[in-house]
């Protein structure tokens, strides 16, 4: 078994006087699909904002490899790639302006290939237009093509199949597989129906569980 | 979307990644870029600052003798209350699209990426006030030797209000009525600049050295530069932790 990625140990988090979570254990190892489940409010995005290192409010340890993260910060940050459900996408600029300066900070990749990449996620056309012009689900397009030249080995994804047509769902699922199937690890929350065989679950809020 | 299937998927070192430098340039350039796409937002303070230093002849009084006075007052006030004025979108639109966290994701140190992001900040509202000011300062009967200091304390000056102004939007940022508090935040640090600001028009038009109040404000830049990036980046961490 290869080493996880990214643990987090005895994690307790509080919320407006609740506590939406103690004594959770979660490791993220390569090549696993991690799916975390749970009703409306119990936590999801929370935890998943705690593993990207975007939320401080909780107690227990994170690792990164096996150390502590605060002290590897830039190496986690470098290898994480978190996608919310703000998609990250400037109004007033391009799909292709956006998506290079979200790429800028990370590492050099050539305009052939993020316009190839934005081509990928059904986009191609759309690359020098505003993006205000696009609809929700196109936005959240531009978003995902990042996942297309990431190259970073963790990716964590809070509701990545939100406005997405069917056959941007199914290309996705795809995705994940392939990139799970290459190695990477990948933590998601999702309302989607979505089901691999080796799928990894953690449920938060079991007890609260009342349904409609 | 299909993708090519890599076989391995190694870890990298923070090595690396981008230089700092060029994620700087890149949040500097995408904040210019937005902003001219959006020139109202760029003209409001202006138009502000203007109008406030015409309006106060017609207001007060039109007297030379009395515009010659408070002429580098008002015009600092009213500089001060622009950048003021323009300080809630500096993380706003970022914090609602997402952005932010992005940016705070980034592998740089993110007192860089906020430098870089207080510096876009001046360069669209501090530099264009330094600039109107000269034509403002001879509306307001300034002798030239004062236009010429009032503009090097803007200069110097106005920076320090879009550093320690990047603190003030950083901390209220996840709340509702940020501007209030905002602005309760803010002045109280803005007041030392405004009086040196001021101090110094005042003193050159008197015909008194300036050098030392000169000094002194570029000792408030230095500070400004050097621990207010610290301070916006950590409220930023603490105000995206709690939304």
């Amino acid at each position: 078994m290869s080493e996880p990625l990214l643990q987090a140990v005895n994690l307790q988090c509080e919320r407006d006087d609740r506590i939406l979570f103690r004594d959770l254990s979660v490791s993220i190892l390569p090549g696993t699909l991690t799916r975390v489940e749970g009703p409306n409010g119990s936590g999801k995005t929370t935890l998943l904002r705690i593993l990207a290192g975007l939320n401080d409010s909780y107690s227990g340890d994170m690792l990164w490899r096996g150390r502590p993260r605060h002290t590897y910060r830039e190496e986690f940050l470098r290898n994480m790639l978190y996608l919310g459900h703000r998609p990250g996408i400037k109004p007033l600029l391009t799909p292709m302006e956006n998506l290079r300066t979200l790429m800028a900070g990370r590492r050099y990749v050539t305009d052939k290939v993020l316009w190839q990449a934005l081509e990928g996620t059904g986009l191609g056309g759309f690359q020098n237009v505003p993006s205000r012009n696009l609809s929700a689900g196109q936005q959240r397009r531009v978003a995902l093509a990042r996942l297309l030249v990431a190259d970073e080995p963790l990716w964590i994804l809070d509701e990545i199949f939100t406005a997405i047509d069917i056959h941007g769902v199914a290309a996705l699922e795809r995705l994940l597989v392939e990139r799970v199937a290459s190695g990477g690890a990948i933590v998601v929350t999702t309302h989607h129906d979505f089901n691999l065989p080796s799928m990894h679950r953690v449920t938060l809020g079991g007890r609260h569980d009342h349904g409609l | 979307m299909t993708m090519a299937s890599e076989t391995k998927l190694p870890v990298r070192t923070s090595e690396e990644s981008v230089s700092a430098l060029s994620a700087m340039k890149a949040v500097f350039s995408r904040d210019l870029k937005t902003a001219f796409r959006q020139p109202q937002d760029l003209l409001n303070p202006l138009l502000f600052f203007v109008m406030v230093v015409t309006l106060f002849p017609l207001g007060v009084s039109p007297e030379v003798s009395f515009l010659r006075e408070a002429g580098s007052g008002i015009l600092w006030v009213a500089a001060l209350l622009s950048v003021l004025l323009s300080l809630d979108h500096l993380y706003r639109h970022d914090f609602d699209d997402g952005t932010l966290e992005q940016l705070v994701l980034q592998p740089q140190p993110l007192f860089l990426l906020v430098l870089a992001k207080s510096l876009a900040h001046w360069v669209l509202t501090g530099l264009p006030l330094v600039m109107l000011a000269p034509v403002l300062g001879v509306m307001v009967h300034l002798e030239g030797n004062s236009v010429a200091i009032l503009c090097l304390t803007l200069l110097i000056g106005t920076p320090v209000l879009s550093l320690i102004g990047s603190i003030g939007a950083a901390l209220t940022l996840g709340l509702r009525s940020a501007g209030v508090l905002l602005s309760l935040l803010i002045i109280p640090l803005y007041i030392p600049v405004l009086i040196f600001g001021t101090g110094t028009v005042m003193a050159a038009s008197e015909s008194a050295p300036v050098g030392g109040q000169l000094a002194l404000m570029g000792a408030f830049l230095v500070l400004a530069l050097t621990l207010a990036p610290f301070a916006s980046a950590a409220a930023l961490r603490i105000s995206l932790s709690n939304s």
